[in-house]
C-alpha cells in the first residue's frame, strides 16, 4: 500500500516537472541525431541509437497523451520545436563536425580516395598560407562592399523613411523588386554593363576619366572587367538590399514625434539628425553591416562572372577545391577558418556596437 | 514638411541640401534598376553568336520561342519541384517553430533564438560544404533529395524568423476563449488561429520560395549532377549566353513582382476590413 503510494507520488512528480522533461528529450534527441550523423557512432551502435531516440520519442508523446492539460502545456513549445530543431541538428549542426573532423583528415597516398582521420593540422597550415591572398581579398571586398552599401543605402533608406509620405510602400517595393531576378541573372546583367566596349566604359572614355581611373586602380589598361573594383561593384550591388531593408525598418520605428521635440528645444536639423535619428538607426545599421559582410565574404559568384584569376576570393578557393579537385580537407580548413574568423570578427563588432536585436 | 521646418523660412541652402538628398536616393534607385533594364533589354537582342553580351538589334524571335533552350527550361523546372518541395516542408517546421515561440514562455527559449539566426549569419559557403561532407560521410548520393534538405535547412531558419516577426503581438487569449466556449484545442487552433496567422505564413513561404529558386551556392555544393535553374546558367555562361535566359528572367521577374503586388493590395484590404 505504502509502496504504491511512494510510486506515484514519484510519477507524479516526474509528471510536475514536464517542462524539464521536455527540453531534456529535445536536447537529448538533439544529441543523438548528431552523433549519428557525425558518424561519433556507427554500424550497429548507430541502431542501438537510433532504436533508443525513437523509444524516448514514443515515451514523451506517451506522457503528453496521459499527462493533463498543465502537462501538456508545459511540454507543448518543446513538441512544435522539435522537427525544426531535429533537422538543424542533423543538418546544420552534424555537417559542422563531419567539416572539422574532414579538415584533420588527410589522404594516405595519391590513390587513395577517402582522406582518413589524422589530426592533420597541416591542412589549416595549407588554408592560411597558400590561400591567404584569397582570405586578404574576401576580408577586403567585403570590408569595401558593406561600407559602400552603407554610403549608398542610408541617403536611400532615409529619404523613404522620412520623406516617402504616402509613397513609401511603393519606393521600398521599388528597392526590393529587382532582387527578384535571380542573382546570377543580375551579375550576368553587370557583365553586360561594365564590358570592354559597353556603355559604363564607352562613358569614361567620352569624359576622358580614363586616366583618373586608371590612376585610382578602378580601371586597369582602360577596362573595368576583371579588375577588383568590378568584383567589389558586383558585392556592393547584390547585396545592397541586406543594408537598405534593416536601415529603413529601425527609421520607420522613429517616432516623428522625437524630431519635433528636437527642434521645439531649438535643436538644428543637423543637430537633431546627429542625436536622435541616427542613435535610434544604430541597430539598423549594425543589423545592415553583418547582413552584408558575412555573406559577402564568402561570396563567389561575383569574382566568378566579374572578377579574374587575380581576383579570386577564398569562396571561390572553397569551392574549386572542394568539388573540382576533391580535396575536401583543405577546403574543409579554408572554410573553418573562414567561419572562424568571421565569428571572431562579429563578436569584436558586437561588444562595440551591440544591440540587442539582430533581426 | 512642416516638422523639419517649424513655420521657420528655411534658408536656401538647407533647401539645396534637401534636394541633393532626393537626388542621390533618385540616383540610389537608378543604380539598382541599372541591371533590371540591361536584362529586359536584352531579351528583345538579337546576339551574333553565343553571347548575348553587345547589343546587335531588337527582336521578337526571343519572346516568341521561350522555351527555346531545352536545358534551361528543363532546369528551371528542376528549380520549381526543389522550391515547391523544400518551401512546403520548411513552411510547416518553421511555422511550428514560430508558433512554439511567439506563444510560450519556455526554459531554452532564447537559445534556441539564437540556434535559428547561426545558420542565416554562416556564410554560404561554409553551409554547402559542410553538408556536402556529411552526405560524402554517409555515402549519400547527391540529388533530389540533398537538394531539397539543403533548401530546408536554410529556409527553416528564416521561415520561422520572419514568422515570429509578423505575429509578435498575436492575442493567444483568443484561443483560449475559443476553447472556454467548448472548442478543442485542435478546432481552435484551426477556426481561430489560423486564419489569423496565416498571412505571415503565406508571405514567410513566398519569400523562401524565392530564396530557394535563386540559391546557388549551398545548391552547387549539394547538387551532384542534377542541374538547377541558376547551376545551369553558370555552367553555360562561359560558352554561350543565350538571350532566352533574359526572357525566363524576365517572366519570372513579372510573376514575382504581380505577386508581390496582389499580396500586398490583398493584406491591405484584409487589415481595413478587420480595421472596420
Amino acid at each position: 500500500m505504502n509502496l504504491v503510494v511512494d510510486r506515484r507520488t514519484r510519477l507524479a512528480k516526474f509528471f510536475d516537472r514536464a517542462d524539464i522533461v521536455g527540453l531534456g528529450t529535445m536536447l537529448l534527441l538533439a544529441l543523438g541525431i548528431v552523433a549519428v550523423g557525425a558518424g561519433w557512432v556507427d554500424g550497429d551502435a548507430a541502431r542501438v541509437v537510433i532504436i533508443a531516440l525513437v523509444v524516448v520519442l514514443v515515451g514523451i508523446i506517451a506522457m503528453a497523451v496521459m499527462g493533463n492539460g498543465e502537462v501538456r502545456r508545459k511540454l507543448a513549445p518543446y513538441g512544435l520545436l522539435k522537427p525544426g530543431i531535429l533537422w538543424l541538428a542533423l543538418f546544420f549542426l552534424a555537417p559542422v563536425w563531419s567539416l572539422f573532423v574532414m579538415s584533420l583528415s588527410a589522404k594516405e597516398s595519391r590513390f587513395d580516395f577517402w582522406p582518413d582521420f589524422s589530426w592533420h593540422w597541416d591542412n589549416y597550415r595549407t588554408a592560411l598560407t597558400e590561400f591567404r591572398p584569397q582570405f586578404v581579398r574576401s576580408f577586403s571586398y567585403a570590408g569595401i562592399a558593406t561600407l559602400l552599401t552603407l554610403i549608398i543605402g542610408f541617403p536611400l533608406a532615409y529619404v523613404i523613411a522620412f520623406r516617402g509620405g504616402r509613397y513609401k510602400t511603393i519606393l521600398l517595393g521599388l528597392v526590393v523588386v529587382p532582387f527578384f531576378t535571380s542573382y546570377l541573372i543580375r551579375t550576368l546583367a553587370w557583365q553586360n554593363l561594365l564590358a570592354d566596349s559597353g556603355p559604363i566604359v564607352s562613358i569614361i572614355d567620352d569624359l576622358r576619366l580614363t586616366g583618373l581611373f586608371e590612376s585610382l586602380n578602378i580601371m586597369d589598361n582602360g577596362k573595368l572587367m576583371n579588375t577588383p573594383a568590378a568584383v567589389i561593384g558586383g558585392l556592393t550591388y547584390n547585396f545592397l538590399p541586406f543594408m537598405v531593408l534593416p536601415i529603413y525598418v529601425s527609421m520607420e520605428k522613429i517616432d516623428v514625434r522625437l524630431l519635433d521635440a528636437a527642434h521645439d528645444l531649438y535643436s538644428t536639423g543637423r543637430r537633431a539628425f546627429r542625436k536622435v535619428v541616427l542613435p535610434l538607426t544604430f541597430p539598423g545599421i549594425f543589423a545592415g553591416t553583418l547582413l552584408t559582410f558575412i555573406p559577402a565574404a564568402g561570396d563567389f559568384i561575383n569574382a566568378a562572372l566579374l572578377g579574374s584569376p587575380n581576383t579570386t576570393m577564398i569562396g571561390n578557393s572553397i569551392q574549386d577545391q572542394f568539388i573540382r579537385q576533391n580535396n575536401w580537407p583543405v577546403a574543409g580548413a579554408m572554410s573553418l577558418v573562414l567561419m572562424a574568423i568571421i565569428t571572431v570578427a562579429v563578436m569584436i563588432y558586437t561588444k562595440f556596437l551591440g544591440t540587442e536585436d539582430l533581426v | 514638411m512642416s516638422r523639419f521646418g517649424r513655420g521657420a523660412v528655411k534658408s536656401r541652402r538647407a533647401r539645396f541640401g534637401s534636394l541633393a538628398l532626393n537626388a542621390y536616393a533618385g540616383l540610389a534607385l537608378f543604380y539598382i534598376f541599372l541591371p533590371i533594364f540591361v536584362v529586359v533589354l536584352f531579351s528583345f537582342n538579337k546576339p551574333n553568336g553565343k553571347y548575348n553580351i553587345r547589343w546587335q538589334r531588337f527582336t521578337l524571335d526571343n519572346w516568341a520561342n521561350p522555351f527555346a533552350e531545352k536545358a534551361l527550361t528543363e532546369a528551371l523546372l528542376v528549380s520549381l519541384r526543389i522550391a515547391v518541395a523544400s518551401t512546403l516542408i520548411a513552411t510547416v517546421l518553421g511555422a511550428l517553430m514560430a508558433i512554439s515561440l511567439s506563444k510560450y514562455k519556455f526554459r531554452g527559449g532564447t537559445v534556441v533564438d539564437l540556434f535559428l539566426v547561426l545558420p542565416l549569419t554562416s556564410p554560404e559557403v561554409v553551409l554547402g560544404s559542410s553538408l556536402a561532407t556529411l552526405f560524402i560521410n554517409n555515402d549519400v548520393d547527391f540529388g533530389y533529395p540533398t537538394v531539397i534538405i539543403a533548401h530546408v535547412m536554410f529556409q527553416i531558419s528564416f521561415v520561422a524568423l520572419t514568422v515570429r516577426a509578423r505575429i509578435r503581438g498575436f492575442d493567444w487569449t483568443l484561443e483560449q476563449a475559443a476553447m472556454d466556449l467548448g472548442a478543442s484545442p485542435l478546432a481552435a487552433f484551426r477556426k481561430v488561429t489560423l486564419p489569423l496567422i496565416a498571412p505571415g505564413i503565406a508571405a514567410a513561404a513566398m519569400l523562401s520560395f524565392a530564396l530557394s529558386i535563386d540559391d546557388f551556392i549551398i545548391t552547387y555544393f549539394n547538387a551532384g549532377s542534377l542541374l538547377t535553374f541558376p547551376l545551369q546558367i553558370f555552367g553555360e555562361q562561359q560558352r554561350k549566353i543565350p538571350p532566352q535566359i533574359n526572357v525566363l528572367a524576365t517572366m519570372i521577374l513579372i510573376v514575382s513582382v504581380s505577386l508581390l503586388v496582389v499580396g500586398t493590395l490583398a493584406g491591405n484590404r484584409r487589415r481595413r476590413r478587420l480595421e472596420a
